[in-house]
């Protein structure tokens, strides 16, 4: 059984289609990728997962649950973390914890409680109010408790938007050691480093699911052929490269440029070009990248957002 | 161009404001809607001189000097005859429910004194709760029924002459009899500074989480519209049970506020009270999509059932239809229980009826409440 297994899934906002005809599934143990721009419809998408908006349109089981009819069944098996820290900043570490704990019904609410402080390394400022604490322990401390009540499946949305590079490492360690005890996770983010930590990832843009699969293969599905440009003048390089035809993207990194295009064919041929025209500017052919990818979707998705 | 103050520059921040007045429906409504409303309310319903007051008539005797003294009575405009009765005991207790305002007695032997020119007595008690009701009432008694009496004499050519012979009428004003405002106004405080309270606190109980992101994952929990709702009200009954302990202790320090009737039923019907009120408060919550809508709706609720409950003017001298109107407020039902049962020392039965009132408004309250908690985002 598919720990998340929904089609067709349609949300309008009005006259926004905000997701438009989303399927999905996603594995038991198995940690997926949600990515996309923003306002692509990823947390409506993840909201009516958890039983949080009721879907226009489409079926689907959540753990083996209907999403339109078992949402309340959801919402025990399932733990949510929200794009914005949304604990009470007004209560205390500890009584946050408390106030989780006691609506999941775990009892001892004290034991429960001390494990997870102690686990979270804030045993000594449990007294703390949760809104003095900084954004990377505000993340650890959602964390924690929606995974206090030992759920099936976590939807876990943007969790690392304005955390440190090293509390971003420790946040995904801790994920994988949850998906390996057997937890189903799936993350929705911006990042790429985050994406290629996935087991398969999904590209959602202004409502659509573009692609699916491992880093690997929507990279090798997008077709794209890309190169690396070198030598001086990059700038004007640049500039003369965008709009010729066959190139899509033209990218500085460092010294290089990243020229990438889904016709290879045209590509390289405007390509040889610059290269004649300009002295001392090398070609050679370079590795596609999941950004390259992404920015690729980005500008090829009509923007329904307008 | 001018760094420090630039129209153009006022004109694009007025035009944003007036854009975002135009979007929250709610606000702008209100805007228009609440000077409109309440002008033409309480221009039309604040009466202090009130006509047509209920009255209870306990004839003895169905003769000529009655009816003329009871007809005089009504076409003072003041008092309206709608009880008739031989029964002291029923018109003390019309009193006390406060289905009356007045009750006249005229004594079987009014008319015999009359005609032997023996003193004639009538009666009229007045419910003084509310001192200012009674009182255009009271004012233009003796001169009337004096004039009354001559006139149904002129008739009688024997009785006639002897002109000079003096009606007595005794007023009582009851429950109030120095006619002490305060008496009047600090029980019906009680019920204003909770209904102030307890509606503005709840009124902001979930628009306070929705504010702050804490819905989401409140709905996101195991929790159900029923707990929630109890969950935001019920800390508030604590609040409120402070609240009347500080009010009656003030009463009775401050005020020396007579309290005659029993405190068990009074702090019973205070607790419906409250428990109506704060259901009101989290309706209100459900329907305002941020605490600043909350508190207008709150006031939009508060300032006409302040006017139009009785607490500032008296109810009697608002017209039907404003007084019809009063009823749709707790505080209406609430004013009245504890004037009745502080004042006058009125038992369960004679005001069984409002309870019964602020009991259909919790149950009212609630089922709106809980048809309107979205459990989802939608």
């Amino acid at each position: 059984m598919n720990a998340i297994d929904v089609h067709g899934l349609v949300k309008r906002f009005g006259d926004k289609t905000v997701v438009d005809h989303v399927t999905m599934s996603v594995a038991e143990g198995e940690i997926v990728g949600f990515l996309g721009p923003n306002g692509s419809g990823k947390t409506t998408t993840i909201r009516i997962m958890c039983g949080l908006l009721t879907p226009d349109e489409g079926e689907g089981t959540v753990l083996g649950f209907n999403i339109r009819t078992e949402s309340l069944r959801i919402k025990r098996e399932v733990g949510y973390m929200t794009q914005k820290f949304s604990f009470y900043e007004d209560l205390t570490i500890g009584e946050n914890l408390e106030f989780v704990a006691r609506l999941y019904q775990l009892k001892p609410v004290g034991e429960y409680v001390a494990r997870t402080l102690e686990e979270l390394g804030l045993t000594s400022r449990r007294n703390q109010l949760a809104g003095t604490l900084s954004g990377g322990w505000k993340q650890r401390l959602a964390l924690a408790a929606c995974i206090m009540h030992k759920p099936k499946l976590l939807l876990l949305d943007e969790p690392t938007a304005g955390v440190d590079p090293k509390a971003r490492r420790e946040f995904w360690d801790e994920i994988h050691r949850l998906a390996s005890g057997g937890l189903t996770v799936l993350v929705s983010t911006h990042y790429m480093d985050e994406a290629e930590r996935c087991h398969r990832i999904s590209y959602i843009s202004y409502g659509k699911m573009l692609a699916t699969g491992t880093v690997a293969e929507v990279v090798k599905n997008a077709g794209l052929t890309t190169f690396v440009v070198q030598g001086p003048q990059l700038a004007k390089v640049a500039e003369e490269l965008q709009g010729r035809p066959g190139v899509d993207q033209v990218a500085p990194f460092g010294a290089t440029l990243h020229v990438v295009g889904s016709d290879g064919k045209k590509l390289e041929a405007a390509l040889a070009d610059v290269e004649k025209e300009h002295k001392g500017v090398t070609v050679a052919p370079g590795e596609t990248s999941l950004e390259d990818v992404f920015i690729q979707f980005m500008s090829g998705s009509k923007d329904n957002m307008a | 161009m001018n760094s420090i103050f630039s129209f153009a520059r006022l004109g694009a921040l007025l035009i944003k404001e007036f854009i975002q007045m135009r979007r929250d429906r709610i606000t702008f409504a209100m805007m228009l809607g609440v000077p409109l409303l309440q002008l033409v309310l309480f221009g039309f319903a604040i009466n202090n001189d009130p006509k047509g007051l209920p009255t209870a008539l306990v004839a003895m005797s169905n003769d000529q000097y009655t009816r003329a003294m009871v007809s005089a009575l009504q076409v003072t405009g003041y008092y309206r005859f709608d009880h008739v009765t031989e029964s002291a005991e029923e018109a003390e207790f019309l009193m006390a429910r406060g289905d009356v305002s007045f009750v006249v007695t005229i004594p079987a032997d009014f008319a015999s004194r009359v005609e032997r020119g023996d003193n004639p007595q009538i009666l009229i008690e007045a419910d003084a709760t509310d001192p200012s009701a009674a009182s255009g009432a009271i004012s233009t008694l003796s001169t009337v029924a004096s004039q009354a009496l001559l006139r149904a004499q002129g008739m009688q050519a024997a009785a006639a002459e002897d002109a000079r012979q003096q009606l007595q009428v005794v007023v009582h004003q009851r429950y109030n009899p120095e006619g002490i405002s305060q008496y009047n106004i600090v029980p019906g405080l009680l019920g204003v500074i909770l209904q102030m309270t307890m509606v503005m606190m709840t009124a902001m109980a979930l628009t306070r989480e929705t504010e702050r992101g804490t819905m989401e994952n409140l709905l996101a929990m195991p929790s159900s519209p029923a707990e929630i709702m109890l969950g935001k009200v019920l800390p508030f009954l604590v609040v409120g049970a402070v609240q009347v302990a500080v009010v009656l202790v003030a009463a009775k320090l401050l005020f020396d506020i007579p309290f005659v009737g029993s405190l068990t039923l009074l702090l019973s019907s205070v607790l419906v009270f409250v428990l109506s009120l704060v259901l009101l408060g989290y309706t209100i919550s459900t329907m305002a999509r941020s605490q600043m809508q909350a508190m207008q709706l709150t006031f939009f609720f508060f300032l006409p059932s302040l006017l139009l409950s009785g607490f500032m003017f008296p109810y009697r001298g608002m017209p039907g239809w404003a007084q019809a109107l009063g009823e749709i407020f707790p505080l209406t039902h609430f004013l009245r229980i504890t004037r009745a049962v502080m004042l006058k020392g009125a038992d369960f039965h004679a005001i069984a009826a409002e309870i019964g009132w602020l009991v259909v408004f919790v149950l009212v309250f609630a089922g709106t409440a809980l048809l309107r908690f979205r459990r989802t985002l939608d």
